[in-house]
């Protein structure tokens, strides 16, 4: 899918200070290595099962399928991998490649706190230094995620740029790895920035659609109708979709915060209302003002309010395999209560947004057709928000 | 041949950058033309960007004071045609690939032509994605300007073979602002520069009193200044002109 300059279509590429481009060439190559390496293989699938808890279940949900009335729903649970998130399927294989390349000190930003938690994880397991970059913002929505980040033995930076949100993290993090490239590794978290990071991080997540049809054909005998997964950057939707993009009869849905709507200027639905440029390392879609000035977004969702997306998350829209659907702030939470309440599952409010579009879905759809919903997180840290959202004030 | 190597005519040149509308566009003419005045050699232009991931916190505040003031490229454009009525020294814009990009690229850089901007710097456009905008920077004459920093190496002979105007050498690793000390072997990569062009080569970032600017000059063919004369703006407001004048004096003197 990734042709040699990291290009998906006209998306991706490598628009970056000349200072990081030696880092990312010796990344390439480090990662070219490594990847066929059984050694390095062993490891990390060692890491997958034994620490994080892979492979995670495939979960008939019966209780929310009768109640829809239509077509079958399963639930890929990455909310029961260690940390609570799919980000740790990234972090474990970056930090062991970074491990592997001589690093001793890893960066990452973080928005809601889940990847900055997973990164500060896998630096205390390796033994590797660790600083996250966090909007001040977020660090304030997300105390206690900066609290355990601390706990874990990592440094937490709160960014007062800009919006002082993730894309101000983004930034701030691109800025340290300029200051000090050669025993700092960049542990990005998403599908995004330059190349070769939109292919590392996917290659790292793709265990997930891996699993999921490997569990799919033990489980019914056939391929799931529909996947769907919430899109930010874009990583856990990616790691859900790629094992299925030849896979031509499997429809492939990417749910975007949509905010306050796609009609208001509180949004964060980059395919939806967005338009192609180069940010953050990347040509792809982005919210921006015509001169291109990047936008400042919204979305009740830490994790999914970001002005970008991955690029290959932009070439499977160009050529129409994916579709990228909007969902509300409004949706997102009645979904996130819905799950709770239905199966006993709390999911994270990003991922209360592919279960919100799927909960429209599936009622149109035949009973003998199935649907994958990703839950790429636990909704323990969303409740706070949450209650606020509905009038309820509650302490952590 | 390219009219920036005019700017390395007159002796080492010192290259001032000015984030056009802080704190508005008026001021910003007034700055130009105090620094022409006191002898800058090429005047580097910066279209605020709103997130410029290569900058410090002195330029990441000028953009942001730009922007909240309300610049656009389309007002910078009407700026630069003033100038042009009088500056005659190069000038070349700095600012993120996005800003030319999302302008149309073929619609920016013809106008570039059209105002007598020589050169285009984009520090988020390495040599592996110059194509983006080298076909049309050709074709109207408009030097794409590359840049090489410390952790460069085995590229700089690539990158300087190919290069067009001048090239920007970075002094330091990390993002732009003032430093107390510049301890990169910046002599050797000159060299490197100078056995693969004849195009001349400025270095920029942290440099800020006349002696640095000496030092700087000595090893290359001139100096890039950029948020110490933001500072002056910031302090100094409407004000700053007469401010940088003396400031820009002081600094091509000492070279």
């Amino acid at each position: 899918m990734t042709n040699q300059n990291g290009r998906f279509g006209i998306h991706g590429g490598q628009y970056i200070p000349e200072t990081l481009m030696n880092a990312v060439i010796e990344l390439e190559e480090a990662y070219n290595h490594y990847k066929n390496d059984p050694e390095f293989n062993r490891e990390l699938t060692e890491l997958f099962n034994e620490y994080a808890g892979r492979p995670s279940r495939l979960y008939y949900a019966e209780r929310m399928t009768k109640a829809l009335g239509g077509a079958k729903i399963y639930l890929k649970r990455e909310d029961l991998n260690h940390t609570g998130a799919h980000k740790i399927n990234n972090v474990l294989g970056q930090a062991l490649l970074a491990k592997k390349m001589g690093k001793t000190r890893l960066i990452a930003e973080t928005g809601a706190g889940q990847h900055g938690v997973a990164t500060a994880t896998a630096a205390a397991l390796m033994g590797m230094e660790c600083v996250v970059f966090m909007g001040e913002e977020d660090t304030i929505r997300q105390a206690l995620n900066v609290y355990r980040m601390r706990l874990l033995g990592a440094e937490v930076i709160p960014v007062k740029t800009g919006t002082a949100t993730l894309k101000d993290a983004v930034s701030e993090a691109m800025r340290e790895w300029t200051s000090r490239v050669s025993d700092t590794h960049y542990c990005l978290g998403s599908v995004m920035g330059p190349h070769p990071f939109p292919t590392i991080v996917r290659d790292f997540q793709a265990v997930i659609s891996k699993e999921i049809k490997e569990q799919m054909l033990v489980k019914e005998g056939k391929l799931p109708d529909v996947v769907i997964a919430c899109v930010g950057g874009g990583s856990n939707a990616i790691g859900s979709f790629y094992h299925f993009i030849d896979e031509k009869d499997v429809q492939l849905i990417g749910c975007e915060a949509a905010g306050r709507g796609i009609d208001t200027f509180e949004t964060a639905a980059t395919v939806n209302t967005g338009s192609v440029g180069i940010f953050h390392g990347m040509k792809s879609y982005f919210c921006q003002d015509q001169y291109g000035q990047i936008a400042p977004v919204y979305s009740i969702s830490a994790g999914l309010d970001y002005p970008g997306v991955g690029p290959e998350h932009a070439y499977l829209h160009d050529i129409g395999r994916a579709q990228y659907v909007p969902v509300t702030d409004d949706e997102a939470v009645c979904a996130f209560e819905y799950l709770a309440k239905t199966e006993g599952i709390i999911p994270a409010i990003e991922s209360a947004h592919a279960v919100a579009y799927a909960m429209k879905l599936a009622p149109t759809m035949d009973k003998d057709k199935i649907i994958v919903i990703t839950v790429s997180g636990r909704g323990d840290k969303d409740c706070a928000a949450i209650a606020r959202y509905r009038g309820e004030d509650i302490h952590e | 041949m390219s009219k920036i190597q005019n700017a390395f005519k007159n002796g080492k040149a010192f290259i001032p950058f000015i984030t056009c509308g802080d704190p508005d566009l008026e001021t910003t003419a007034k700055v130009v033309r105090a620094a022409v005045a006191n002898g800058a050699d090429l005047i580097e232009l910066g279209i605020p960007f709103s997130d410029p991931t290569a900058e410090g916190p002195v330029i990441q505040e000028a953009s942001l004071r730009a922007l909240n003031g309300g610049v656009t490229t389309d007002k910078i454009f009407e700026l630069v045609k003033d100038l042009r009525r009088d500056v005659k020294v190069p000038m070349v814009f700095m600012t993120y690939a996005n800003v030319v990009f999302l302008y149309g690229a073929e619609r920016f850089i013809a106008t570039c032509k059209e105002l007598s901007v020589d050169g285009l710097i984009l520090p988020d456009l390495p040599f592996e994605e110059k194509d983006e905008f080298l076909p049309l920077c050709k074709q109207y004459d408009v030097d794409l300007i590359s840049l090489i920093a410390p952790t460069s190496e085995n590229r700089i002979a690539m990158i300087a073979k190919e290069a067009d105007g001048f090239i920007y050498i970075v002094s330091s690793l990390g993002v732009t602002g003032m430093r107390s000390e510049i301890k990169t072997d910046l002599a050797s990569i000159v060299k490197v520069v100078r056995e693969n062009t004849d195009v001349p080569c400025a270095i920029g970032f942290g440099i800020s009193t006349p002696e640095q600017a000496k030092k700087m000059a000595d090893i290359s063919d001139g100096a890039i200044v950029g948020s110490a004369i933001i500072k002056l703006i910031e302090e100094y407001g409407v004000d700053a002109p007469e401010h940088v004048g003396a400031y820009v004096k002081s600094m091509k003197d000492a070279m």
